[in-house]
């Protein structure tokens, strides 16, 4: 159990920007759920607004991968 | 759908039973070769399958020098070219199986970009169907087990995020001149508002080569990280390895989707540039 504090931060860090990857999972899981009940009130619409939802996902996903950026960047480059 | 399968099942019975007896040997040999190798804990690193090794010889890693990941690019583009070449050669009116594979392919690429760039585009598709059959070999290409997953890498991503950014920028400035950066000024907003949105949308313009990027790796990379840990759970487990070795098949499973998914989302966002950079009004 060596190592210094300034090593201890940087997993700490780590850590809570994982966090972020949460965070993202449930902007994703609302799009994905919002998707699906309008839907399931409009199967016929459906079938045209797949892609605005992998859109919507994407961008969702963005903020959480900034957050998976500074956890490597925490990790591997400090 | 149902007859189907037990009329199978009827005719196969013997040639299941050997299967799954192939299978359960086959996972117990597994087993047993981890159980020699990492019998200390996590002796593997999930980050040591992502190492660019030099192929031949030694030495330091310079630009022309032939590591695994060129190898492996090499191959994913190798198998794009096999499978127009090879699918279109007899180009006859009923398809063969191969021929199915790259029309079905092509016209959902295409698809694609007509349904989200709009008609305009369709002279740049060459350029998007490339981009959509390479990360999608380089990613199924990766999950065959030993091989090196290019696209998990962010330096390989990122030359491809940044071709499409600069792309896209100057063929913004090309078609509409200085009209391009109407882009940036949300026109349906109160006047009051505008200038705050104008900023906000040239951070996120200029985000936009990052998060294309670090989406496609990190997606990647992190599903094989995980099947890595995944593997150093069974190892160290001994026999009751078998419980990680089926959630390794689960994950596996969840991989191949996120392969073809992380492609497709790479290409749709790509058109979605594209049609911002052909019609920058709002």
């Amino acid at each position: 159990m060596e190592g210094d504090i300034a090593q201890m931060g940087q997993f700490i860090g780590a850590g809570l920007a994982a966090i972020g990857s949460g965070a993202a999972a449930i902007g994703v899981g609302h799009v994905a759920g919002n998707f699906l009940a309008g839907a399931l009130r409009n199967p016929s619409a459906a079938a045209g607004q797949t892609a605005t939802l992998f859109i919507g996902i994407a961008f969702a996903e963005a903020l959480g991968i900034f957050a998976f950026l500074v956890a490597l960047l925490l990790m591997f480059a400090v | 759908m149902a007859t189907d399968s037990t009329n199978t099942a009827g005719k196969s019975g013997a040639g299941r039973m050997v299967a799954y007896v192939l299978i359960g040997l086959g996972l117990i040999a597994f087993v047993a070769a981890f159980l020699d190798d990492y019998a200390g804990g996590l002796a593997i690193h999930p980050m040591d399958q992502f190492e660019i090794k030099r192929l031949f010889g030694e030495g330091p890693i310079g630009i022309f020098t032939i590591t695994n990941a060129t190898l492996w690019m090499a191959l994913s583009v190798l198998c794009v070219i096999a499978l127009m070449v090879w699918g279109t050669r007899g180009r006859s009116v009923i398809p063969s199986r191969s021929q199915s594979m790259a029309e079905l392919a092509y016209g959902f690429v295409r698809q694609m970009v007509e349904d989200v760039a709009g008609r305009d585009a369709l002279p740049y598709f060459p350029y998007i169907f490339t981009l959509f059959l390479f990360i999608l070999f380089a990613n199924f290409l990766g999950l065959v087990p030993t091989s090196f997953t290019t696209t998990s890498h962010i330096a390989v991503t990122a030359i491809l995020a940044m071709a499409v950014f600069l792309t896209v920028t100057i063929l913004g400035f090309v078609k509409n001149g200085a009209g391009f950066l109407s882009l940036f000024w949300v026109s349906s907003a109160p006047l009051a508002l505008r200038p705050i949105l104008a900023i906000i949308e040239l951070i996120s313009y200029f985000v936009r080569p990052v998060s294309h990027s670090i989406r496609l790796a990190g997606n990647v990379m992190a599903g094989h990280a995980v099947l890595k840990v995944f593997a150093g759970f069974a190892g160290a487990l001994g026999l009751a390895g078998i419980a990680p070795v089926i959630g390794i098949v689960a994950i596996y499973g969840l991989e191949v989707l996120v392969a073809a998914i992380q492609a497709y989302v790479f290409t749709i966002l790509t058109c979605v540039y594209l049609k911002d950079a052909l019609h920058p009004h709002h």
